[in-house]
Order: structure tokens, then C-alpha cells, then sequence
């Protein structure tokens, strides 16, 4: 049982909590994450680890509601405890002085950049980040990725904040203004990922993505998150969870990640009927 | 008298093997609930009378955790059900869990004297009824121990082979952690093997009952990432025998195969088994109830995995295999049971490739007919490919139940502990002693998948040798 320490709606759909797990907040590194399971009857579900404390023993993860799971944790206050957290789990990032790196998050991928932000700016990298969201409502961390980076670029599908249109596109301006740069770590949604692969893989600009395929044990021994990566399987929970991006198939992963879709449904509709959402 | 005894043995052994009555094949395949019910009384005595109480019992040896099995089965024909529970604890922690998932065929029962001129005692069936019994009874005790001799051992796998040494360990008087990554205990027991072959409530209780003995164990810790086998011994543990299972699952890296709807057999069975998707929506795991599935391979997991299908639905479950019967490794008895339930086994076919529709899903599967060539160092006749066999299978759903490979996690983060090509460690003789002082090994995780009672030897093997390495200096 790890009990949930603080809760905070970053926007309409985003939650931070601080979680209690001591063994976990001395030994995790930025990249790494999670398993959570709610209750008896829960699924065990991947979360990647935001940030830690060492002294208070606990680490903060961010999540968005998109199910029944991560709706009944949003649900649940601090002081609320759930079942099991597991962890810390998957290869920490590569984290090295490459020189100039640019992060890219989007929407709640921007929690999962963020660690790296700040561990490749410690390793001495200039870093450039690009973070954005479908509209000012829903950016979350502004602050924090701003006070992680040399340079802080902000862009909303909408207009209603900052550059308006998608991170690749402020990416691609970068690229364009002749700025060099020697790795791209890009988090978040799957198309927004394989955009930005898209737009510095004719510049060789190597591009690291972290994937999210759904997991069940997470310890190398199920094969669900299997992904494909320079033709060749892989197993996300123990070989990634981050990848070249330029080598993977993300065809197979938004295929792979639908195979619930009905059930999943079913699940969140039972969810909402019984607590009268 | 000599005669007359003689005579009364005579009879006694003639009486035939008794069976155990199941659930009829076509009500159990819309239940999980377990398939055979087990002895009554009366059905246990007759088969344990059939023992004709060898003076040099070989079925003993034929045991990997040496269970003194004429002692218990003399204890049944008695009526001393508890005791003869308690005889078999002596040795073995998971009683009512080797009753039902032990080969006994291949191991004790191969050897029993009946089984030369009849049909062996039915070890297996008495060692699940006696184990039941003392549970059921509420009768379980927990044995007296040594006194606490103040050394620390961590295990690392809360499966057979771990619960194993461990419930041995801490008889011996040693401070025993098992560390498990999951977050229930028992490994295979509870992830693998299916409800209707191993009910998990068994599990349970035979876990619960190494925790009873003082055993400590710690869930959901993945030793490796959350700490290294080098940090348990700076935490002071004296000795650590990995236990960890040959988790990996191997694919046959064909084309489409991971197309939405194929799945390890790993994953199905964890899904179906650990996190109860067949009881979705009611437990959140979500799990394909395929109306075609198909399972490759032609072991036990192969099976569990088979019948799994047919209990979500499916119209067609098949098992693909790419020799005949004959060298099918599964339990004839599992094999036996999927045929009555109306598994269809399409025997001598090998897939070549997954076939799949516009959204990625699989709808077909490409196979090939096989024909036996000669022997490979298996001793098995290769399959051959015939040429120009090729067919189309439709299936909406494939389990991969080929094998597994040795997990990577915990070699990877323990520097100097040696492994073969194939990621499996590497142990110096059947102790269990590894590369590295103090570290031992034992089960799937050294010699392959395996069974359950080979995991549960090896245990108590190492388990000697722990004690030994740490009564020593």
C-alpha cells in the first residue's frame, strides 16, 4: 500500500500526485517509471516517474484521465492510498553532454520530458525546450521546463497561447534559423512523436522517443508492449522505453495501443454510470 | 500366515488405479472452476491400500523433494488424513500444488513397483487429497523450527523454487526475505497456470503458509532496478539465491507477428490468470475472447493456454504443433482434457506467416504441413517442411506458446554472475553455486522452463548448500 501524499489538477484532465514509495524515490533516474495498480480488482498500468524525494520518500507522477483506471485514480485525495506501486522500472535515459539538445513535450508528455530536461541540463547540455498542448488551458509545468532550460518555446494547437500550431513546427523553425543541434528527446502523443521523427530525420538529427505501449507486467516477461524498432522486436518495459526514433514502426504502436479499444469503452462507460458522471 | 498375506497383497494390488471424478467436459468449458474434484475418503483409502509398502521405495528417489511417500500413503489407509498432510510438509511446503500440477507420471508413479505388472499407485491424487484435507480441516500447522542463528538470506522470485528454499531456510533458523516482483507471490503458480488446473485460493494458502513459518515477503520488488543483488548483500544479507524463472517470452519471429491479437502465451495466461480478465468488467483487465484462437506450440502451456481460449468463448480453439502426438511434451493428461473439452489439434502444421486486416488486427494465419525426418540431438524426429503445403487457417486470435528465454534484469545488474549464450545462469554443480560467492541459483532461471517439482528440488538442494556455505567459517 503506498499512500497518496499530495494531488494537484495541473488543468481539466491532468493530475499530479505525490506518492509515497520510499525504495523507489532513492533509486529512480530520469526516464524511468512506474507500475500502478489502484486496487485488487485494478489493472497494473505504466507511469512514467516526473520527479522524486529522497527525504520525504516520494515520487510525483503526472497522468492524464483517458480511462477507467486513470479516472478512479484521479478520483482518489491525498491521504487515499492505492495497492501496489512498482518500480522503478525500463533503462534510465542516456543522459551525457551531447552538446545542444532540444526537448519536445506534448500534452502530458511534458511531464515525462521534464526529468530529462533538467538531468540534461545538469550533464552540462544547452537545452532548448519545446513544450505545448491543444490550448492554454492544458499546457501544464510552463514554469518548471522554463527554469530547466536555457530557452523555453511554447505553442498551442489553437492559438490561445504562445506560438500557434504544433511543437514540430517550432522545431522545424529552429532547424531553419540554422540553429545546430545535437539530439532531440520528443514525449508525447504518438502522433506528435512520429511528426517530429519526421521532420530531423532528413537532417540526421538523432531523436529519442520514450514509448507508452500498454504493459501488463513490465518486467520483460509478457511481451504486450512489444514494438518494432529497426525491424527487429523489442520489448519496451525492459529494452526502452526509449527508443532512436528514426528506427520505429509507429504504425504497429497506434495499432497495438488500439487493441482494447471496445473494451476500454465498456470499461469507462460502466465507470461513469456508477459514479454518476 | 505368510501365504494368506501374500495372497491379501495379491488381491489388494489388482485392485484397479482409482479415478477421480471432473467436471463433464461440456459444463466445465464455461466455468474456470477446477476439473477434477479430488478423492473422498473412501475413493483415497482403496487407492492407498493398493501400496504394497516397499522396503527399498524407489518412489521416493523418483522425487525431487524426496516426499516420504509410503509413509504418507500408509497414513491414508489408516484414516489419518491430518498426518499423512503433515508427513508429506516434512519435505514438501506446496503439498496441494505438486498434487496437482506434479508429472508423477514421469517421476514417483514412474517408478512405483505396481506400475510394472499394473498401474502404478496414484501418488499425485493421494498427495492432493491429503494436502486438501489438512487445509479444508482448517488443521494446518505450522512445524517448529530451529532457533534463530541471526543470519540473513534473501531470495529473490516468490515462485516454486523460491518458496521452496525459503520455507527450508527458515526451519534451518535463517532471517528469510524473498523479494518478488510482482505483486502476488507464487510465480508461475499464480501467473501461468490456470484456475480450472491450480485454483488460486491453493496458492494462497500454501503461500500463506511459508509466511506462517516466519518467511518475509516483499512484493512488487523488481531485484535489479529497484535494488542490485550487490545491495542486498550490503543491506547484510549473508547469501541470495536467485530464483527468478525464465520469464522472457519467445516470439518465432515470423511476419505479422505482432499484429493486435497475437499474444504471448505469458501474456495471455497473466492477463486470464494473475490479473482475472475473465471476469472483465468486473476486474479491469480487458482480454481478447477470440471467436477463432489459436495456440502454437505443444507443451502444457500450450494447453492451459488452449482451454483458456475455449473458456472466453471461442468457437474454434486449435493447437497448432509442428510434430505429431507422440512428441507433443504436454501431460497426457492435459492433452487428454483439452481433447474432451473439443480443442482441435492440427498436428504436423507450422505458421509462416500472420495475415492481418486495414486496422492491424490478425485474420489468418499462413501454415505449412510437416512430415517427421530423421532424429535431431533431441532424439525427436525433425519436423521437415512439406513444399507447396501452404493453407490458410482464420483465426481472430494466436497465443505463441513456444518457450521462453531467461529473463535479463537481474544478470545484467549483477556484475561477475556468468551466464551461457542463451542468458541462463550459469551454476558449478546441482547446489546451485554460481560465479559469484554466496549467489545461488536454481530453477527455470539455470536450466530452461521446466516444471514445477524440478524449480522446488533445485530449492532444496541450495537450500543444503546455503546452509553448509554459511555454517562454514
Amino acid at each position: 500500500m503506498n499512500r497518496i501524499v499530495e494531488k494537484i489538477d495541473l488543468s481539466e484532465n491532468v493530475v499530479e500526485m505525490v506518492i509515497e514509495a520510499a525504495a523507489i524515490a532513492k533509486k529512480r533516474r530520469a526516464g524511468q517509471f512506474i507500475v500502478l495498480r489502484i486496487d485488487e480488482k485494478g489493472e497494473r498500468i505504466p507511469l512514467t516517474i516526473v520527479d522524486s524525494d529522497t527525504e520525504r520518500g516520494t515520487i510525483t507522477i503526472i497522468f492524464q484521465v483517458v480511462g477507467k483506471t486513470t479516472a478512479a485514480l484521479a478520483a482518489l485525495k491525498a491521504g487515499n492510498f492505492v495497492t501496489d506501486v512498482q518500480g522503478p522500472l525500463g533503462n534510465p535515459t542516456e543522459i551525457e553532454n551531447f552538446g545542444h539538445v532540444v526537448c519536445v513535450g506534448g500534452g502530458v508528455g511534458v511531464g515525462v520530458i521534464y526529468p530529462l530536461a533538467v538531468a540534461l541540463k545538469k550533464a552540462g547540455n544547452k537545452v532548448t525546450s519545446i513544450i505545448g498542448a491543444r490550448t492554454k488551458d492544458l499546457l501544464i509545468l510552463e514554469e518548471e521546463m522554463k527554469n530547466a532550460s536555457d530557452k523555453l518555446l511554447v505553442a498551442t494547437d489553437d492559438g490561445s497561447y504562445g506560438f500557434h500550431g504544433f511543437v514540430s513546427a517550432v522545431l522545424q523553425n529552429l532547424i531553419d534559423a540554422k540553429e545546430k543541434i545535437d539530439r532531440v528527446f520528443a514525449i508525447g502523443p504518438v502522433p506528435m512523436m512520429r511528426v517530429i521523427c519526421n521532420v530531423t530525420r532528413p537532417y540526421g538529427i538523432k531523436t529519442i522517443v520514450s514509448l507508452n505501449p500498454i504493459m501488463v507486467d513490465a518486467t520483460g516477461m509478457c511481451g504486450a508492449c512489444r514494438v518494432s524498432v529497426g525491424g527487429q522486436t523489442r520489448f519496451t518495459c525492459v529494452d526502452g522505453p526509449e527508443f532512436d526514433g528514426h528506427d520505429v514502426d509507429f504504425d504497429l504502436l497506434t495499432s497495438r495501443l488500439r487493441m482494447y479499444l471496445s473494451q476500454e469503452k465498456e470499461a469507462m462507460e460502466r465507470y461513469r454510470c456508477a459514479h454518476g458522471g | 500366515m505368510e501365504a494368506e498375506e501374500k495372497k491379501a497383497k495379491e488381491k489388494r494390488v489388482k485392485v484397479p488405479r482409482q479415478k477421480m471424478p471432473e467436471q463433464d467436459p461440456k459444463v466445465r468449458i464455461h466455468n474456470f472452476d477446477e476439473v477434477p474434484f479430488g478423492y473422498t475418503e473412501e475413493i483415497a483409502i482403496t487407492e492407498a491400500k493398493r501400496c504394497i509398502q516397499c522396503k527399498e521405495p524407489g518412489c521416493i528417489e523418483g522425487c525431487p523433494v524426496e516426499v516420504n511417500i509410503p509413509a504418507f500413503v500408509r497414513l491414508i489407509t489408516e484414516g489419518n488424513f491430518i498426518e499423512a498432510g503433515r508427513t508429506i510438509k516434512e519435505t514438501n511446503s506446496l503439498p496441494a500444488v505438486c498434487g496437482r500440477v506434479c508429472p508423477q507420471e514421469d517421476q514417483c508413479e514412474k517408478v512405483c513397483v505396481l506400475g510394472k505388472k499394473w498401474e502404478p499407485v496414484a501418488i499425485g491424487r493421494l498427495e492432493r487429497f491429503a494436502a486438501d484435507y489438512e487445509r479444508e480441516k482448517g488443521q494446518v500447522s505450522i512445524p517448529e523450527w530451529a532457533t534463530p542463528i541471526g543470519k540473513k538470506v534473501a531470495v529473490v522470485g516468490a515462485g516454486p523454487s523460491g518458496l521452496t528454499i525459503a520455507g527450508d531456510l527458515v526451519k534451518l533458523g535463517y532471517e528469510v526475505t524473498i523479494f518478488e516482483a510482482l505483486h502476488k507471490a507464487g510465480g508461475v503458480l499464480v501467473y501461468g497456470i490456470p484456475e480450472f488446473r491450480l485454483p488460486k485460493r491453493i496458492v494462497e494458502a500454501e503461500v500463506d503458509y511459508v509466511r506462517k513459518m516466519g518467511v518475509k515477503i516483499e512484493t512488487n520488488a523488481v531485484i535489479g532496478r529497484v535494488k542490485t543483488v550487490d545491495e542486498l548483500f550490503a543491506e547484510g544479507f549473508a547469501a541470495v539465491y536467485l530464483g527468478v524463472g525464465a520469464g522472457a517470452p519467445v516470439f518465432m519471429n515470423i511476419q505479422g507477428e505482432n499484429l493486435s491479437g497475437i499474444y504471448s502465451a505469458n501474456e495471455y495466461l497473466t492477463r486470464s490468470n494473475l490479473m482475472k480478465a475473465y471476469l472483465f468488467p468486473e476486474y479491469d483487465t480487458p482480454i481478447v475472447r477470440g471467436k477463432n484462437c489459436a495456440v502454437i506450440g505443444g507443451g502444457n502451456v500450450a494447453m492451459d493456454s488452449v482451454r483458456t481460449a475455449l473458456r472466453l468463448g471461442a468457437e474454434n480453439a486449435y493447437i497448432i504443433y509442428r510434430r505429431t502426438e507422440v512428441e507433443m511434451p504436454a501431460r497426457i493428461e492435459e492433452v487428454h482434457h483439452a481433447k474432451e473439452e473439443g480443442v482441435q489439434f492440427k498436428l504436423l502444421t507450422n505458421p509462416v506467416e500472420y495475415l492481418g486486416d486495414e486496422n492491424g488486427w490478425v485474420r489468418g494465419m499462413r501454415c505449412q504441413r510437416m512430415e517427421l525426418g530423421e532424429p535431431d540431438e533431441s532424439g525427436r524426429r525433425r519436423p521437415v517442411p512439406i513444399e507447396g503445403s501452404e493453407y490458410v487457417v482464420d483465426v481472430d486470435t494466436v497465443v505463441v506458446a513456444v518457450g521462453t528465454m531467461a529473463n535479463p534484469i537481474v544478470p545484467a545488474t549483477t556484475p561477475g554472475l556468468e551466464t551461457n549464450r542463451r542468458g541462463y545462469i550459469i551454476t558449478k554443480d546441482e547446489t546451485g553455486k554460481t560465479s559469484r560467492e554466496g549467489i545461488y541459483a536454481g530453477g527455470d532461471i539455470v536450466t530452461g522452463s521446466a516444471t514445477v517439482i524440478l524449480a522446488m528440488g533445485a530449492g532444496k538442494k541450495a537450500a543444503r548448500a546455503i546452509h553448509e556455505y554459511l555454517s562454514s567459517g
